[in-house]
């Protein structure tokens, strides 16, 4: 924990938060507006197009069911779509290492993975995937489940602030005009930084290599797998997607080079999940209610990133350890990016509801590897994921608000709207529904033959990373302790309907949710009424997602990476 | 019901001419101004000599003989045929790990004639996350240079000499960690600069 890695730290979250200001107003306009942007020159003329093909139905303002069944069938295509490009890749162009068909449950698992916007990897990229698979099934997912996320986050927020109103927003518009506005002109622009870093996007076969080396005067060769992934890179960082093009993920050389492509990922997924907050503050006429919640969850994202760090420097205490320097835990980490960019990484990733990684997050301390899990089980509420983070947090704030309307026995009120039991029955079913796909899953399968087959490492870490492949499924995360083989068909179809479930079953009472306060009519702040911003607002805030997160998962956790650590501190025990 | 229909190819047409834009002109586009602005780059950082392709700089090679300076163990075997990726993936009280590293920490020190007392760096005796790790840290290097030195009957300042010649610093002076890229050095070593 030298002194450069503060800065380096202080550098971090000091431009994103210079950055949440412009980006959220930026956002603004996007959704709010049909103005035109700096983009329109270029993606103007697609704008036009994609509209008149949609038709007026693609304009009109929605119902939240009818905004719903529109995403529900535009997911359902786009699964469709990857699912049979997986299954047909052999025959399809592209595929100059000649991969044969995936089969049906890795496609199946893996269409569920992109199209939750989750990009859990049962599949090794360089290994199992074609160019074209890559490109078209993947990349097209990163796009639009980023996007979708962002219009239910905005269907949600328009429903806080539109007073008795039946409709909140048209998806087919939201989804258009995120794709175009934002996502793909910034894609462009990353992708350019990555591929200024080393990063490659080229479309030629392996590489062959005559090594440097020889062996008993034996020429060596290596062969280095090619492919376009400057393009994926850029939409799989700022989409908080994470589907690495190649098994490392962004450990891998060619997806994350150097120092400098590391920080500009770091930057890319936390950049729209931090924007949201001021856009959300925009959008209520009180900015410091955005920045409120900015707040908490910068305390909450420093917190985490901190015990990380700390243990990850402080290494592993089980190594042979006599003649080692102590430079902290470098086992599953790569040394461009070192103990802190490996810690600050895994905090950013599972914060967000990103999942890309680059160190293994397997490999950590016991207590290095519990904050990324307990990240994800907070329900990525930390920036998270783009979208799902701010509808995630706003159920929060407003099972917040309740809690502080008990308190003080005043009916609860948030941004001038009555918070009465059916919406507070929303919230609860949403943070139910969380915890239960998350802990019914996991239990089965550490149960069942299915379910322990794939376990990587013996003794409770076996047990943490089977907890960690389930919340990150049903988290929507898509990184793992990944020491977990999830290949069995069992496993696959299992992790592939919590993350359906873990993405729909949730976007369902948020936009119910969004439908029941748009109804309602405004009532006027009164003396009574608790205020959403300032430091009594971000510590209950802080408090209400603490309380619920750590009562539903500490058991587990405590039978898990928690005993780990005493184990580790206290015994000489291995497994 | 005729809305649902409606709704569903109105979804379908959607996903067509997205997929259009999103997965053929924009990496299509990325590709063409990759190939224009950083040629070298987007095809994979290679180094070649004449027509002979010898390695990438970001890719890691096998070097066992003492002559050459050697990279992080890998739970990947990057001298096969065909480069995976990946780490050891192995939990902090692994019993396999806490061997593999006394193993390594052992012929570590044979291998370069190191005292017990010496305290050899982390990242030599760990499997780096890709198993592709290019670099080493520079205390490593400073661990192998009198053996390199050795092998190749030079003075070991000399040596030490040429790895900090390698020596890159963090990016800007101010992101990442100090290291050295073995491949860089290896081939320095070997008179190609």
């Amino acid at each position: 924990m030298e002194s450069i890695h503060w800065i380096q730290l202080s550098l971090f979250v000091g431009l994103l938060l210079l950055l949440t200001h412009p980006f959220g107003w930026y956002l603004h306009r996007v959704l709010e507006t049909k103005a035109k942007t700096i983009f329109s020159p270029v993606v103007g003329g697609c704008e036009k197009l994609l509209f008149k093909v949609l038709g007026p139905g693609a304009e009109k303002e929605q119902s939240w069911k009818q905004y719903g069944i529109s995403l529900a069938f535009f997911s359902l295509a786009g699964m469709l779509l990857t699912y049979f490009i997986l299954r047909l890749q052999h025959i399809l162009p592209l595929n100059p290492q000649n991969l044969a068909a995936v089969d049906p449950a890795l496609a199946f698992n893996t269409a569920a993975s992109f199209a939750t916007n989750t990009n859990w990897q049962s599949y090794a990229g360089e290994s199992t995937l074609s160019y074209f698979s890559q490109m078209v099934g993947l990349t097209f997912h990163n796009f639009v489940s980023a996007a979708a996320g962002i219009a239910v986050a905005a269907a949600l927020v328009r429903g806080v602030v539109r007073k008795s109103a039946l409709t909140i927003g048209n998806f087919w518009n939201d989804l258009i005009r995120v794709t175009l506005h934002l996502l793909l002109p910034l894609s462009f622009l990353l992708a350019l930084i990555f591929m200024s870093q080393g990063v490659i996007q080229n479309f030629q076969a392996d590489t062959a290599v005559t090594c440097l080396e020889t062996k008993a005067g034996q020429a060596r060769s290596q062969s280095i797998p090619q492919g376009p992934v400057a393009s994926q890179e850029a939409i799989k960082m700022l989409g908080t997607n994470g589907g690495g093009f190649f098994n490392a993920n962004s450990a891998h050389p060619y997806e994350n080079p150097t120092p400098l492509s590391n920080f500009f990922q770091l930057l890319a997924i936390l950049l729209i999940p931090s924007a949201l907050t001021r856009y959300l503050g925009l959008m209520a006429g009180n900015k410091k209610h955005g920045w409120a919640v900015w707040s908490a969850m910068a305390v909450l994202f420093l917190a985490s990133l901190l015990v990380c760090w700390r243990a990850e420097s402080l290494g592993n205490k089980r190594l042979p350890t006599a003649g080692v320097s102590r430079t902290g835990n470098m086992e599953g980490k790569e040394v461009r990016f070192g103990v802190f960019n490996s810690a600050l990484f895994a905090t950013v990733t599972t914060a967000a509801s990103c999942g890309a990684v680059n160190s293994m997050h397997d490999s950590f301390t016991p207590l290095g590897g519990l904050m990324p899990l307990l990240n994800i089980q907070l329900g990525e509420v930390v920036f998270g994921g783009v979208g799902s983070g701010l509808y995630g947090m706003l159920v929060f704030v407003i099972l917040a608000v309740f809690i502080a309307g008990l308190m003080v026995g005043r009916t609860p009120e948030y941004l001038g709207k009555k918070i009465e039991s059916a919406d507070i029955k929303l919230c609860a079913f949403y943070i139910l529904i969380s915890a239960i796909l998350i802990l019914g899953p996991a239990a089965w399968a550490a149960v069942s033959r299915w379910g322990t087959a794939g376990i990587g490492n013996d003794g409770p870490h076996g047990l943490s990373e089977i907890l960690y492949a389930f919340s990150s499924a049903a988290g929507n995360n898509g990184s793992a302790f990944a020491g977990y083989t999830a290949i069995s068909t069992m496993a696959n179809i299992v992790l592939g309907l919590a993350m359906l479930a873990g993405r729909f079953m949730l976007i369902v009472p948020v936009l119910a949710l969004a439908g029941n306060l748009a109804g309602k009519k405004a009532i006027p702040a009164g003396s009574g009424s608790f205020p959403v911003h300032g430091l009594t607002f971000i510590a209950l805030l802080i408090g209400t997602i603490l309380i619920v997160g750590l009562l539903t998962f500490f058991p587990p956790l405590s039978l898990g990476p928690v005993v780990e650590h005493f184990i580790m501190t206290g015994s000489g025990k291995l497994f | 019901m005729k809305t649902w229909t409606s709704e569903l190819m109105r979804a379908v047409r959607a996903v067509i001419l997205l997929a259009v834009l999103l997965c053929g002109i924009y990496p299509l586009a990325v590709w063409g101004i990759g190939q224009l602005l950083f040629p070298d780059k987007a095809n994979g950082s290679l180094l070649k000599q004449g027509e002979k392709t010898v390695g990438s700089v970001l890719i890691a090679q096998p070097f066992t003989a003492p002559e050459y300076f050697h990279p992080r163990p890998s739970a990947v075997d990057y001298s096969c045929s065909r480069v995976s990726s990946g780490g050891s993936n192995l939990g902090p009280l692994s019993r396999s790990l806490s061997n593999q590293v006394a193993k390594q920490s052992t012929r570590y020190r044979q291998e370069n004639g190191l005292p017990a007392s010496f305290m050899i760096p982390g990242d030599a005796l760990t499997a780096s996350a890709s198993g592709l790790d290019p670099h080493i840290s520079p205390a490593d290097a400073a661990a192998q240079a009198a053996r390199v030195a050795r092998a190749r009957g030079m003075n070991r300042k000399q040596v030490l000499r040429m790895v900090q010649r390698q020596l890159e610093g963090r990016q800007l002076g101010l992101f990442g960690e100090p290291r050295i890229n073995v491949l860089r050095l290896n081939l320095a070593l070997d008179g190609h600069e």
